[in-house]
């Protein structure tokens, strides 16, 4: 498991109260962990400030909701990692 | 401060852009229908209205980094601490920085102090999103020139 999911895990298990060992790469933030959209924005306010970046997470809803990619590529924690890892690399380029 | 209006802040006294932060001032009225019951013999300004102009004072800072062209809501308040009390008459300071400018959402540190003393602080936590429609943009516009929001920060 990568070092930046790592990091997601602990800041969702800290921030939502949720037990560390139920958060997987696999887990979908909101299906299976149960995350609603205020806790949410706490886990995106200390992802920010851990990563030195911003999400784009009106990009995000927008292209979700026009159907262009599901709820999984921005919710399920292997690849919400996965795109923080590209603005970090894109943040350092 | 306009209570039963919800209109807290009466003048900003400071907006710096590049440091993100805002001092306000914000005059506690001597009579009030609040007071009346809040409490009887006792007056006091409520808890929840000193968050509230903590939340204003963020809420304008917000707005004017944003030139206006997105409105904050406030949806979270954490480590509220309310030092003091506050009394009809009385005359407030309040302070907020930018902690984070989000997508969509912002935090800042907000907080009162009165006569050089702190009488409460939080952090506050707004959904920022494009103006439900055109009349509250207006009057939040109307409203920033009434409290001396510096012109060149309600355009651009």
């Amino acid at each position: 498991m990568s070092s930046t999911f790592e990091t997601v895990a602990g800041i969702i298990a800290e921030t939502c109260d949720i037990p560390r060992d139920k958060i997987t790469p696999e887990s979908h933030a909101i299906n299976d962990l149960g995350i609603d959209s205020l806790d949410f924005l706490d886990v995106a306010f200390a992802i920010d400030k851990a990563f030195g970046i911003k999400m784009p997470l009106e990009q995000w809803t927008q292209e979700v909701n026009e159907g262009k990619v599901s709820t999984d590529e921005y919710f399920v924690l292997g690849n919400l990692s996965a795109n923080i890892d590209k603005l970090v690399a894109a943040k350092a380029a | 401060m306009r209570l039963e209006y919800f209109q807290m802040v009466d003048r900003i006294a400071a907006i710096d852009s590049a440091a993100r932060t805002v001092r306000a001032d914000c005059a506690v009225p001597e009579a009030s229908p609040v007071f009346e019951g809040h409490f009887p013999g006792h007056p006091l300004l409520p808890g929840v209205l000193m968050i509230e102009t903590i939340a204003q004072t963020g809420g304008w800072l917000v707005l004017a980094l944003l030139r206006f062209r997105r409105m904050p809501f406030l949806v979270q308040v954490k480590e509220a601490k309310l030092r003091a009390f506050v009394v009809p008459g009385q005359r407030l300071q309040t302070e907020a920085r930018l902690l984070h400018d989000g997508s969509g959402y912002a935090v800042v540190a907000g907080s009162i102090s009165s006569a050089g003393r702190k009488v409460a602080d939080a952090e506050i936590t707004y959904r920022v999103v494009p103006f439900p429609n055109e009349t509250l943009r207006t009057e939040m516009m109307a409203t920033a020139r009434r409290v001396a929001v510096p012109e060149e920060l309600l355009h651009g």
